[in-house]
């Protein structure tokens, strides 16, 4: 049985399999069918609605999410609120007003989700002002794909919302909504789908099922539901585990709960790492960046996750808890070969430890993609160095999309390690790389390409180093 | 109907006293008649449609293999397991078993041959679609597989081909070429691209109480729909209604590749006796239907000093796929395009529509029109770099222009001085030249960032290259209480057709917009009708439309000249009044007033209207005639600056002047303006279709194939309409079509890529690049300039 709220009003299902998806919830069950089905996949946006979370504060706080890929059980204790629930009777909401003024609908399947987006941004507007920049418009809508408007009269509108009649829906009144939605709490039975909320019950629930999937954010996970079609069993979600929520400051670095999303990193990162800050921004989209975690991005394993390389660029390491006990690996240990981690059975990861930036340290990160938004890396580089004396040193470069998993390119770390960085090392740290990596022709690149387009990233990094700012030796500042 | 409605009533439309709301004139621009359904979700798309509670839901089991002899498909696992009702193969067809639109050639289901990977094969309806979805996967299939023909280039030289080569030819191409003082020759392809509408393949069949069938699809060709799903039950036509409402994108995808899914939709309600839902998971869209036709093209073209063409030799290879589906016009249409806006002096045009194990590409907004304008501005590229001038003034001189405005299919090109006129608009307003000197400066001093420019023209011929599609028909109605109902052929994809249909009628009667509700399109109520295709929706079904409301205001004016004594000569109708004389005799009766007037005169309030396009004609034999009614004019200068290390680019700027003569709504114009550009320039850069070598697609679904977001609209993007140019043809209120040509103004930005590369070699180079261009191809097209640069040095 899960309990949750939906535009406001209270909703209880019982006896949802546990691959049921918030959004086959929505069209299939309680026949709300505005929320729309374009790929299964968290790829296009079309079924995106907001989910509101209770916050310390007593106040709702939303975020857009996928509801294809979405598990219904995470509903629990939240409001989900969907494109049905935003007019007030014949009045529009500001987000929906905009829409029509400014021509953003044509063939309008994707509109709703986009709507919705729109209300995740409106809604924060409405707690502080955001400026409005193209930045601020491809995070938010970078996910929610328009085959037909050329996303020009959208862009248009999310600027016009604001000047709209401040028509709020239907449950916006309601001062109670909030408490009556934390009341909810978590979630108490639910055959199959288990979401402990202490780590002592999480390892509990290991013990007693011991072949159970664990889930996160879910946004590679529920793949193989809907594309794969895999009734799961059991399902265990550590998204809600308290201890693997928290991000703890040490004197040398932070403690990251391998439950935290890529969107609460963000201001962390944003201090600290603006190389992987801007990275982070364009890992999925909003709608994944709310439901995807740092742990589920290494416990994945994929050889084209975009956060590993850079954290073994930043000699991150692991707090890893099983049935043994705990212990600590070096994120280096912990790829083994494709999809093949250093986690032994019922072992999981508990949090990732980053370290503090040192003041000579510096980080480049650069991630090639056929688009620069919501796509996977065709390569990425991550690459840390401190220079003295004119010299490199703790030089760290490692890749994506070069092998069958994340990995630091030893052979040409040592081409540069100790040597100025002029053409000559950088030549030999060109053919290292040949040596370091034979990567896989794919979809998403030739071999050739990966390695014409790595070894030129190294060229890029002896540009930047060799910095003469009259000249600009990327496309970031294109980047709007 | 014992009493009238009293006007008076508020629901009552429309009144004398609305006039001081939107006028209903088609110079306004009324928003999308279903933009407020849209935002609030409750626009209903075919899967949000309500079914009886006994609907059954369908997959389809497709092949892996892209050629071969299905020797064993084994279903008795399928047909067992829970909550599967029914399973059906090839023989389980009362009727035809090939659903070809145009030629035979498309299975719809597998018989023996299996020849594309995605191939239907049976089909599965059960309680729900994951229920269907898991039991496809326990078939037992066995193909026996042969040689996959995957190259299209080779397929040609084999001769193994969908329909036989067409060839347009005017004066002696091969002395032209031979006497030029300067020649040229390269190969370009062009890949295809995915439709990538919002909305999948999706249709309900709903079994009627006779032997009958309604199928409700998301397809822009309902009629072909009704006859096919009549052909494959071994039914009248009469007993099948086909309605489409919306449909969440079609962009030429929808054409004739919704038609089979609906027939095995129909077939399993008439076999179950119960309402049954097909909708293709986004994979299974993907891998089954056909897409834009990837071309290999080839142009030998001889040139004077000034880069001006003397004529040549164009040949453009079409990837057509297993069947001919459409691409008999599609590359026909290539091959009408070969010229652009360029008159190709004494030219030749051969296209060969070469036959694959692929999935049986199809219409694509454009039609095969822009594969077929890329080769000639790739060749107006390479002419400027052959010749050391701006590409922009090669292009000019070449423009059709008087004395040398035939084509080389026959057609005069009328408005001949309209491109002229808008290329200097619009190198005026986008500051071209001196961009062009700021860019090069840029360059010159910049050695990773490359920036480029381009402006490239756009004339594209509307009409259906086949003749007899260029007619359409509409049905009004006006009710008692003044409101107006109209349907006609077209159907709704986001266009805005209904809108603009709409706008017409309330034009002609003078009525606000709102007055006037378009009905979904239906094949009982509008019959034989065309696909909504070829840009032509407007054109077409806005006359049919505009016809029968011409109809009933006649009738109207007959009506009450009599019935009020006025004079029938100084009638009109407006502002939801009919006004008859001037000045002091001037009177006015109220819309309603006069239509209930007419009523109780026993006067018909409704009429069909129809529409068929004059002038047209062409001659396949010869390859000559007058293929279009008029063409649609524009042109875009696009910026980018491409990283040459790594191949990634920005689109930075982009500036647009589109013809549309008088626009019917210009902010529905504009829409599909920016709408398309954007959508062509995913087609020439991020979308890339490939295929592993056994023929099975590895980009089948959002996460590998990528159309653009929002980040790659031009942060800088300034369109406009050009103003003051009504059609010189008397089409509908003078407007010209607008769904197609902008998609190939998107050709400048992969012009503008290819300028930022010639930059690397000096400009003296051109570099090749084959589309889509993506960073992997920008990259080595830099990696190449820079080698071949090296080596001519090394060899000074």
């Amino acid at each position: 049985m899960i309990e949750f709220y939906l535009n406001g009003e209270a909703q209880r299902c019982a006896s949802l399999a546990p691959d049921t998806s918030v959004l086959e919830l929505l069209r299939a069950e309680l026949q709300r069918t505005g929320t729309k089905e374009g790929c299964a996949s968290g790829d296009c946006g079309a079924c995106t609605v907001a989910i509101g979370e209770p916050d310390r504060d007593g106040r709702l706080h939303y975020h857009s999410i996928n509801a294809c890929i979405t598990p219904a059980h995470q509903l629990q204790g939240r409001h989900l609120v969907t494109v049905e629930g935003l007019a007030r009777g014949d009045a529009l909401h500001p987000v929906q007003a905009a829409m029509v003024e400014c021509h953003a609908s044509q063939c309008g399947f994707c509109t709703p989700g986009i709507v919705m987006s729109l209300f995740t941004l409106h809604e924060r507007q409405r707690q502080a002002p955001v400026a409005l920049d193209d930045a601020c418009l491809e995070a938010t809508l970078g996910g929610n794909l328009c085959r037909c408007t050329g996303y020009r009269p959208i862009q248009k509108a999310a600027r016009r919302m604001a000047a709209q009649p401040d028509v709020r829906p239907p449950w916006g009144d309601s001062p109670g909504l909030a408490d009556d939605v934390a009341a909810l709490g978590s979630l108490l039975d639910a055959t199959g789908y288990a979401m402990p909320i202490t780590l002592t019950a999480l390892h509990a629930l290991r013990r007693q099922y011991p072949t159970a999937r664990l889930v996160a954010g879910a946004t590679d996970l529920w793949l193989e539901a809907t594309q794969r079609l895999q009734a799961f069993e059991h399902l265990i979600d550590v998204s809600r585990v308290t201890e693997l929520q928290t991000i703890d400051a040490t004197p040398d670095g932070w403690w990251i709960g391998a439950s935290v999303t890529y969107t609460r990193l963000e201001p962390l990162l944003d201090e600290h790492y603006p190389a992987f800050a801007r990275l982070l921004r364009r890992l999925g989209s909003a709608q994944i960046r709310n439901r995807g975690t740092l742990g589920g991005n290494i416990a994945n394993a994929s050889p084209i996750g975009d956060t590993p390389p850079i954290l073994l660029a930043l000699d991150a390491h692991l707090a890893l808890e099983g049935p043994n006990g705990a212990r600590q690996l070096p994120l280096d240990d912990f790829f083994l070969d494709y999809k093949r981690t250093a986690l032994e059975p019922g072992e999981f990861i508990r949090a990732i430890f980053l370290p503090r930036p040192t003041g000579n340290r510096h980080l480049e990160v650069w991630k090639l993609s056929k688009r620069r938004e919501d796509d996977i890396s065709a390569v990425l580089g991550a690459f840390a160095w401190r220079q003295e004396n004119g010299c490199l040193h703790d030089v760290h470069l490692a890749f994506g999309g070069m092998d069958a998993t994340p990995r630091r390119a030893q052979a040409t770390e040592a081409a540069l390690e100790g040597q100025p960085p002029d053409i000559t090392a950088f030549d030999a740290a060109r053919q290292a790389l040949a040596r370091d990596f034979q990567p896989l022709d794919d979809v998403r690149g030739s071999a050739a390409y990966r390695q014409l387009a790595a070894a030129n990233l190294l060229e890029r990094l002896r540009l930047t180093i060799d910095h003469d700012a009259a000249q600009e030796v990327c496309l970031d500042a294109y980047a709007h | 109907m014992r009493t009238l409605t009293d006007l008076s009533h508020p629901a009552a439309a429309p009144r004398a006293s609305d006039r001081s709301a939107t006028r209903a004139d088609t110079r306004h621009a009324p928003p999308h008649d279903s933009a407020t359904l849209h935002v609030t979700g409750r626009a209903r798309y075919l899967d949000d449609q309500p079914a009886p509670a006994n609907a059954l839901h369908v997959a389809v089991g497709l092949s892996r293999v892209a050629h071969g002899r299905l020797t064993r498909l084994e279903l008795d696992a399928v047909r067992r397991a829970p909550g599967v009702v029914d399973v059906i193969t090839v023989v389980d067809i009362p009727g035809h078993t090939d659903v070809g639109p145009v030629f035979p050639g498309d299975p719809l289901l597998a018989d023996a041959e299996v020849r594309y990977a995605g191939q239907p094969l049976f089909a599965v309806a059960a309680i729900d679609l994951k229920t269907a979805r898991r039991a496809v996967a326990l078939a037992e299939i066995e193909i026996d597989a042969l040689p996959a023909r995957l190259d299209p280039v080779a397929a040609a030289e084999a001769e193994e081909w969908v329909r036989p080569p067409h060839v347009q030819q005017r004066g002696d191409w091969q002395h032209a070429l031979d006497d030029a003082p300067h020649r040229l020759e390269a190969h370009q392809f062009v890949g295809g691209q995915e439709h990538f509408y919002l909305e999948g393949q999706a249709c309900l069949a709903l079994p009627n109480e006779d032997d009958g069938v309604t199928v409700h699809t998301s397809s822009q060709h309902p009629s072909e729909v009704q006859k096919l799903v009549a052909e494959v039950l071994a039914i009248p036509f009469h007993a099948v209604t086909v309605e489409v409402r919306r449909m969440g994108g079609g962009f030429g995808g929808k054409e004739t590749q919704a038609a089979p899914w609906a027939c095995l939709a129909a077939l399993l309600a008439r076999r179950t006796g119960r309402a049954v839902r097909l909708r293709l998971p986004r994979g299974d869209d993907m891998r089954a239907t056909g897409k834009r036709h990837p071309f290999h093209n080839r142009y030998r073209l001889g040139f004077d000093d000034a880069g001006v063409l003397q004529g040549g030799d164009i040949t453009v290879i079409g990837d057509c796929g297993h069947s001919p589906d459409l691409s008999e016009a599609i590359v026909d249409r290539a091959m009408f395009h070969a010229d652009n806006a360029y008159s190709l002096g004494q030219a030749r045009v051969t296209g060969i529509p070469a036959r694959t194990h692929m999935p049986s590409n199809t219409a694509f907004r454009g039609f095969g029109g822009p594969q077929g304008m890329l080769i000639v501005e790739r060749a107006m590229d390479d002419i400027a770099r052959h010749l050391g001038e701006d590409p922009l003034t090669i292009r000019k001189r070449n423009l059709y222009r008087p004395e040398h405005d035939v084509t080389h299919y026959g057609q005069r090109v009328e408005q001949v001085g309209l491109l002229h006129e808008l290329i200097s608009q619009l190198e005026a307003s986008s500051d071209y030249w001196a961009r062009r000197s700021a860019i090069r400066a840029y360059n010159a001093s910049s050695p990773v960032l490359k920036k480029g420019l381009a402006l490239t023209p756009v004339k594209f011929g509307i009409s259906f290259t086949a003749k007899h599609l260029n007619q359409a028909g509409a049905l009004l109605h006006v009710y008692t209480d003044g409101s107006v109902m109209i349907n006609h052929g077209g159907t709704e994809m986001g266009q805005g057709l209904h809108t603009k249909v709409g706008q017409v009628v309330a034009r002609e009667l003078g009525l606000e917009n709102a007055a006037v509700r378009i009905s979904a399109t239906r094949t009982d109520k509008v019959p034989n009708t065309s696909p909504t295709a070829a840009s032509s929706g407007a054109d077409l079904n806005g006359m049919a439309a505009r016809n029968a409301a011409m109809q009933i205001r006649e009738r109207l004016f007959d009506f009450a000249a009599e019935h009020y004594r006025l004079d029938r000569e100084a009638m009109r109708l407006e502002n939801g009044e009919l006004v008859a004389g001037h000045g002091e005799s001037e009177r006015r009766i109220a819309w309603g007033d006069l239509v209930q007037a007419a009523y109780l005169g026993r006067i018909s309030l409704s009429a069909t209207g129809f529409y068929a396009t004059p002038l047209i004609h062409y001659d396949r034999a010869s390859g000559q005639g007058r293929p279009f009614y008029y063409y649609a004019y524009g042109a875009a200068v696009s910026e980018v600056v491409v990283d040459t290390l790594s191949g990634e680019y920005r689109v930075s700027r982009v500036d647009i002047l589109h013809d549309v003569g008088d626009s019917l709504n210009p902010a529905i114009d504009l829409g599909q303006i920016e709408g398309g550009f954007i959508q062509g320039m995913g087609w020439l850069t991020s979308e890339e279709l490939k295929w592993d070598e056994t023929g099975r697609l590895t980009s089948d679904g959002p996460a590998t194939y990528k159309i653009p977001t929002i980040g790659d609209t031009p942060p800088d993007f300034r369109v406009a309409l050009l103003e003051g140019h009504p059609n010189s043809q008397a089409s509908l209120y003078r407007s010209k079509a607008v769904g197609e040509p902008p998609f190939m103004l998107a050709i400048s930005v992969w012009s503008a890529l290819r300028d930022a590369l010639a930059s690397l070699a000096d400009y003296r180079l051109s570099p090749a690049l084959d589309t889509p261009a993506t960073p992997e191809r920008v990259l080595f097209a830099a990696q190449a300039l820079r080698q071949a640069t090296v080596t001519e040095t090394s060899h000074a």
